[in-house]
């Protein structure tokens, strides 16, 4: 029952945020690099003001999922980073806590595109 | 003054001419897609967690989302996932197998014109800017933090 009501949760809230990106870009027509964009930098002040660690425990996937959770681990790495390595951590930090989710993305993008033809134009 | 009518005019035939969508079942289908999504994520996550119960819960978030993001990448190589996106809209882009086609779209998009320009280039049209912010603020956050750890 428990795990019922996590995953109600998480189906709650991780449509909830999607439903927020919809609803910009029904009102403001703004571009999808944009929603992604905004979502990031939302992410990112999540973390920076320690806000987004609270949400995650109760929202789990709901908000790791949607790219907000890709902003906040940039964010979350940097200030761990600077903590433990000092002013050097400003530069490494970000990108080493997301460097698995960005090769990914770009290595099976490359690969696909590498095996797959273009749908749009047939 | 004539510039301003016919600018006007302009507006109003593009207005016209735009598609509308419908505002309330796209925000209704975005919000169960998006949802399931997450939902799915979740789920790889607690099964993860069963198989290596050794692993933290943040190198299982780091496992769950590759796993999107190669499910993302592959529906979006056979033409699956830019149809889910024409039907959920949101619910496609924002969650993180959106970053994913947004990488993988147009990389499939242009490979026509060559390895180099096509697909390593064009990768990056979507994906760059959201890179560029997110590394820029998260840059400005360890700086902040940094020198707030100055002064105590």
């Amino acid at each position: 029952m428990e795990i019922f009501l996590d995953y109600l949760w998480v189906f709650l809230i991780g449509g909830t945020v999607c439903a927020i990106g919809e609803l910009l870009i029904i009102t403001t027509n703004i571009t999808s690099a944009r929603i992604l964009v905004t979502f990031v930098l939302v992410g990112v002040f999540l973390e920076a003001i320690d806000v987004f660690d609270y949400i995650s425990d109760f929202a789990k996937a709901g908000i790791n999922v949607p790219i907000v959770g890709f902003g906040a681990s940039l964010a979350k790495g940097a200030i761990g980073a600077v903590k433990t390595h000092g002013f050097l951590g400003i530069f490494t930090g970000g990108l080493t806590a997301t460097a698995g989710g960005i090769a990914a993305a770009i290595g099976f993008a490359f690969i696909f595109s590498l095996i797959f033809r273009s749908h749009t134009k047939n | 003054m004539e510039d301003v009518k016919r600018n006007e005019a302009y507006n109003r035939y593009i207005k016209e001419k735009i598609p509308k969508t419908k505002a309330w079942p796209t925000l209704f289908n975005s919000f169960w897609v998006g949802g399931l999504i997450c939902v799915l994520g979740q789920g790889i996550n607690d099964i993860l967690l069963l198989i290596f119960p050794y692993l933290s819960q943040q190198s299982a978030w780091a496992c769950t989302l590759i796993i999107l993001i190669f499910l993302a990448s592959f529906l979006t190589g056979i033409g699956v996932y830019d149809q889910i996106g024409k039907f959920a809209g949101g619910g496609s882009i924002v969650p993180i197998t959106g970053f994913s086609n947004s990488i993988t779209s147009p990389s499939v998009e242009f490979k026509s014109e060559g390895i180099i320009y096509g697909i390593c280039v064009k990768m990056f049209t979507i994906a760059g800017p959201v890179i560029v912010f997110g590394v820029v603020s998260s840059m400005l956050v360890g700086l902040i933090y940094w020198i707030i750890g100055l002064f105590i």
